[in-house]
């Protein structure tokens, strides 16, 4: 009887994946090793065969590894990267077969079951693999066999491929470590003179689960196939990228405008699916001759409403040069963000809608950046009393409090001719003459000294609130520390 | 004779305004304060004096405005036409430098009156447009006797206006109320 192919498992080990990472973008010769802060040592985090050649292991003080090895070159470890280098390697390692997924923090395993012989067969397989892998200039352990345990012991501890239903043939003399097992009861093991997995598979079961709990022998049971184990694949992230390819150029805008529709549909239809909506949208239009152009669409929140996106790119494509004709449209979202479905009610207004609607539109003419709106601060600083934010990324919150009044509008300060603690009784500003007829104050406020800020280097201020004859409401300023006067602003 | 708030004020609805004279900025502030929903306020991003939203408080909700830097007048104009074509602010505050020409004067009305929004130019004196609805002069006057709290007397001159009749009046914002006050000018 027939019974399916039985499941076969690569376990890939980078056992000096950081290092190699490094020395991928600046090849060393000598000794190298990269350094990672543990506690408030420095420590080997991962080396190269040199380095280890010098006695040098992991783990061990920089200090110590330096005193041993005088031309050792280190250099910080950035386990962030590494993480991320790890999951490109999953992504390169689905060109062996679709169900790869992470092993730890410098390993891969693969489900190769029935992919092998696209390979020309599991030999070849590896030696592609490690062909690949060491042209990439990563040194690999590569273990193959029926399950993920065997697959994982037979790459870390006894290099090479067990074949198909081997089961404890291929794994029995290897030690006890290669069952995935804590380092605590791998010792307490070996201390009872268990150091093999055939010495482990040979006792009898029911004391050994009363002295070590029952994750030893399901260690061992899914390392045999006794037990099944899952391989989980990363999930690829979703790709917000749609195109077009004509048969024939096109150049009118209107034909633009269709088939961007179309494009617009189906990007929509992927960014409901994901519950997220488009920030930014990047649409390419490749001409005949090769050249290509770029229109840039930002939203003033995530969208994804074909209607409403479509005219924001009316503007952009109307300044596109078709040249002999464009005959590849390629839409992209380039930033997107989480927009869950919501109930639609007849209660909730559409302003809000339309308000941003009008936001995104006016962005593609004169930048989202530059339509702003004011946050309050928490400063007695005129200047500073307030935050400038882009309206599309904040908010309005918080409340504005001024205990005293404050004018309408603000300037640098422009210096006026004056002499004294009081405000003069005429000065010249802007070609103007003007006569005070009123003067309420002085308000002192004191620079912010743990900011530096070279419009406060004269010191403490004394505000006047100054009223002329004719009418202009001023805002003056005295500065004691440093005479001089000068107007900062204009109430109504 | 007790004297009566504008028949022309609040602003006609739809149209486009004109504002020059010192107190233009206080004008626009208190315009804003009458309608609900956001205000937008265009601005040449070059130009160091900037509104204090501190100040605007007295007026309004500073969460109201939203700023928008344009380049130069020009692209100023065509931002305005569209936000008053949309519709989605019932406000558009645009400060100019330069004397406005009949063509974009009347484009924009024709785009107030499609979005069924406000529009208002604050202009340096004298350099008005022939499609502006109205014309205001606003300029703060000197109280010799101001009443409790900080009010700000004005007074409002409308100097032009395409349906209606010119007038002047004192005013005066009631900062706790946040409502306007028409005052008998002083001597009367």
């Amino acid at each position: 009887m027939f019974d399916g192919i039985g499941r076969r498992v690569v376990s890939m080990w980078f056992p000096r994946l950081a290092s190699d990472r490094v020395l991928r973008a600046h090849p060393v010769a000598g000794p190298f090793a990269l350094v990672l802060r543990q506690g408030n040592a420095d420590r080997l985090h991962c080396l190269n065969p040199a380095a280890e050649r010098q006695g040098l292991a992991r783990g061990m003080p920089l200090s110590d590894a330096r005193a041993f090895c005088p031309d050792l070159l280190s250099r910080p470890a950035d386990p962030a990267r590494d993480a991320q280098f790890l999951h490109v390697l999953r992504r390169w390692a689905t060109r062996y077969c679709p169900w790869v997924g992470l092993d730890g923090d410098a390993g891969l395993v693969l489900d190769i079951t029935g992919a092998a012989h696209l390979f020309g067969g599991e030999g070849a397989m590896l030696a592609d693999m490690r062909q690949n892998l060491a042209r990439a200039g990563l040194s690999v352990r590569l273990g193959l066999g029926d399950t993920r345990g065997a697959a994982w012991a037979l790459a870390r501890y006894g290099e090479g491929p067990a074949a198909p239903g081997a089961g404890l043939a291929a794994l029995g003399d290897l030690p006890i470590a290669a069952l995935r097992l804590e380092p605590e009861v791998t010792v307490a093991l070996q201390r009872l003179g268990l150091r093999t997995i055939n010495a482990l598979a040979a006792t009898a079961r029911a004391p050994i689960a009363r002295r070590f709990g029952p994750d030893v022998l399901h260690r061992l049971d899914q390392a045999l196939g006794a037990v099944p184990e899952a391989i989980t694949p990363g999930a690829e992230p979703p790709h917000y990228g749609v195109r077009l390819t004509l048969p024939d150029p096109i150049g009118l805008q209107g034909d633009v405008m269709a088939g961007l529709a179309r494009l617009l549909e189906t990007l929509c239809a992927k960014l409901k699916a994901q519950e997220a909506g488009a920030r930014a949208l990047t649409l390419t239009l490749r001409r005949v001759d090769q050249g290509a152009q770029d229109v840039e669409v930002r939203l003033a929140r995530p969208a994804r409403d074909p209607a409403r996106i479509l005219p924001l790119f009316e503007r952009g494509v109307a300044g596109i040069d078709a040249g002999f004709g464009i005959d590849r449209l390629r839409l992209e979202a380039t930033q997107v963000e989480p927009l869950p479905v919501e109930q639609v009610s007849h209660v909730a207004s559409d302003r809000g809608d339309r308000l941003d609607d009008l936001i995104s539109r006016l962005g593609t003419r004169i930048g989202l950046e530059n339509i702003q709106r004011f946050l309050p601060a928490d400063s007695h600083i005129p200047e500073r009393g307030f935050l400038i934010a882009p309206a599309a990324f904040s908010t309005p919150e918080g409340a504005w409090v001024s205990l005293r009044p404050r004018p309408l509008r603000l300037f640098p300060p422009e210096p006026i001719a004056g002499q004294g603690a009081r405000p003069p009784h005429h000065f010249r500003w802007r070609r103007m003459a003007l006569s005070v007829a009123r003067g309420t104050g002085p308000e002192r406020i004191a620079p912010e000294w743990w900011l530096e800020d070279d419009a406060w280097r004269s010191g403490l201020r004394d505000y006047w609130q100054v009223e002329t004859t004719g009418g202009r409401r001023l805002w003056l300023f005295h500065t004691p520390q440093n005479p001089g006067w000068f107007v900062q602003g204009e109430f109504a | 004779m007790k004297p009566d708030v504008p028949s022309c004020y609040p602003l006609r609805k739809a149209r486009v305004h004109e504002a020059c004279g010192a107190g233009a900025t206080g004008f626009a502030a208190i315009m804003a304060a009458h309608l609900s929903g956001p205000v937008l306020w265009l601005r040449e991003g070059w130009r160091a004096e900037t509104l204090n939203p501190v100040g605007l408080a007295a007026f309004l909700d500073p969460a109201r405005v939203l700023v928008a830097q344009v380049r130069d007048q020009t692209e100023g104009l065509a931002v305005m036409e569209e936000a008053l074509r949309d519709g989605a602010v019932p406000l558009v505050v645009i400060e100019l430098g330069q004397p406005l020409d009949l063509t974009p004067g009347r484009r924009l009305q024709l785009a107030a009156k499609a979005g069924n929004s406000t529009g208002l130019c604050l202009i340096p004196e004298g350099m008005g447009s022939n499609a502006a609805e109205t014309r205001w002069r606003c300029a703060p006057v000197f109280d010799a006797d101001p009443g409790p709290g900080d009010s700000t007397l004005q007074s409002w001159e409308i100097i032009k206006n395409k349906s209606g009749t010119l007038g002047a009046w004192h005013v005066r914002w009631d900062w706790a109320a946040r409502r306007l006050d028409v005052v008998p000018p002083a001597g009367e």
